[in-house]
């Protein structure tokens, strides 16, 4: 049906031939946007109403005195559903750490829930297809977990910053929504994350699209392919400082994939510009000292580059 | 009646006073509005994601921004 639409606007409306260069590259375009855009819309909306239950008072709950292994893995798949922006991470840590969830599971959370998410997921299974989207969910959880494990085994509690052992965090019962005020918050929800994000998705269709037929396609692959045993650090390198969403980075994902850079140097781009940045080493400054904060980059950063390796040697 | 915004400063927290001033005028209460965004008072709220919205010293909202309509019964229910 969308490969009817397609066909019906570019060589009907626009009167443009199939075989032509710009014909068959803004057919893509349409059908791959109206693809998209539709996953985004209906995926969005799912998660949020499905997000809407996970409250991070909740998350707390389970994750409160969880054992190592379990915990992580919890804490990272909770990461997923537990709606999370790094605005708030210092009241999160603290609430985290105050109700007795371990250092190590907490770092869990902090790892996946900016990295794995329903965004990430729609627009790499959009643009690349299911493989490469699971791959990065599953190895974005298994990073999760095994940063925070180690983390844990580290036993850096005592640079934690001190203030955040005294805090008195108060208990509160927030009020209840809905079934239909949910509906309402989701809708509105996806509406601002559409908003927000349709011009990198639509950049990042369209550099598959045009972009591909007129550089060479091996530009990068010349430099960084998988024959040069640095790509794969210097490009988290790159990406631990910048900051970005996952729609924000899928432009740039696009154009290294299609200029020949191997999968698992760019996956590990694309976790490494979610998971780590700058500002959000800065927000954490307030509740870690300098030892921990920069162990936990470090780690994070180390787990990824493993990965980036992974892919380049099996696929 | 006492409106307290929950936040350290980001634009959500914005919006979210913006949005509670103007449930509070359609309703045409009187209210006092106050921008707690001191980490330590947040967290004795027991609040752990900003934004979030007290009413009279009581938590009803934490962590989005709740349409307009939302936040007028909220203020109606207090």
């Amino acid at each position: 049906m969308l490969q009817r639409l397609a066909d019906v606007i570019t060589w009907r409306f626009l009167g443009l031939q199939p075989g032509t260069h710009l014909g068959d590259a803004l057919h893509f375009f349409i059908y791959d946007s109206v693809k998209i855009f539709l996953l985004l819309t209906v995926i969005v909306f799912v998660i949020a109403v499905v997000r809407s239950y996970f409250s991070p008072e909740r998350t707390r709950q389970i994750l409160s005195h969880r054992r190592e292994y379990v915990g992580n893995l919890l804490a990272a798949l909770l990461g997923i559903l537990t709606p999370f922006c790094s605005c708030s991470a210092v009241p999160l840590f603290i609430g985290f750490v105050e109700s007795g969830v371990p250092l190590g599971v907490t770092f869990s959370f902090l790892v996946s829930s900016p990295m794995v998410n329903e965004v990430a997921l729609v627009l790499l299974w959009g643009l690349f297809g299911w493989k490469i989207a699971m791959l990065y969910i599953s190895t974005g959880i298994s990073v999760a977990i095994v940063s925070g494990i180690v983390i844990g085994r580290l036993k850096m509690e005592r640079y934690v910053e001190d203030y955040v052992y005294q805090m008195k965090v108060g208990s509160s019962a927030i009020h209840e929504q809905s079934f239909r005020d949910r509906i309402v918050c989701a809708n509105e929800y996806t509406t601002d994350l559409l908003k927000k994000i349709w011009p990198y998705v639509l950049v990042g269709i369209g550099i598959g699209g045009f972009i591909h037929g007129y550089a060479p396609a091996d530009l990068l692959a010349r430099y960084a392919g998988k024959g040069n045993p640095f790509a794969v650090p210097v490009a988290v390198l790159i990406g631990v400082p910048l900051y970005s969403n996952a729609a924000g980075v899928i432009p740039i994902v696009q154009a290294l994939m299609s200029k020949g850079l191997p999968i698992g140097t760019v996956l590990a781009f694309m976790m490494a510009v979610t998971a780590l940045s700058f500002p959000e080493a800065v927000i954490l400054k307030k509740v870690l000292k300098l030892q921990l904060l920069l162990t936990f980059f470090g780690i994070v950063a180390l787990s990824i580059i493993a990965v980036g390796y992974l892919f380049n040697a099996v696929l | 009646m006492k409106i307290q915004i929950l936040g350290t400063g980001c634009a959500k927290c914005k919006k979210l006073t913006e949005q509670a001033e103007t449930a509070a005028k359609e309703l045409g209460v009187t209210y006092e509005l106050e921008k707690v965004t001191d980490i330590e008072k947040i967290m004795a709220f027991g609040v752990m994601s900003t934004p979030a919205l007290a009413v009279d010293g009581q938590v009803k909202v934490s962590g989005r921004v709740p349409p307009v309509d939302e936040i007028k019964s909220l203020l109606k229910g207090v």
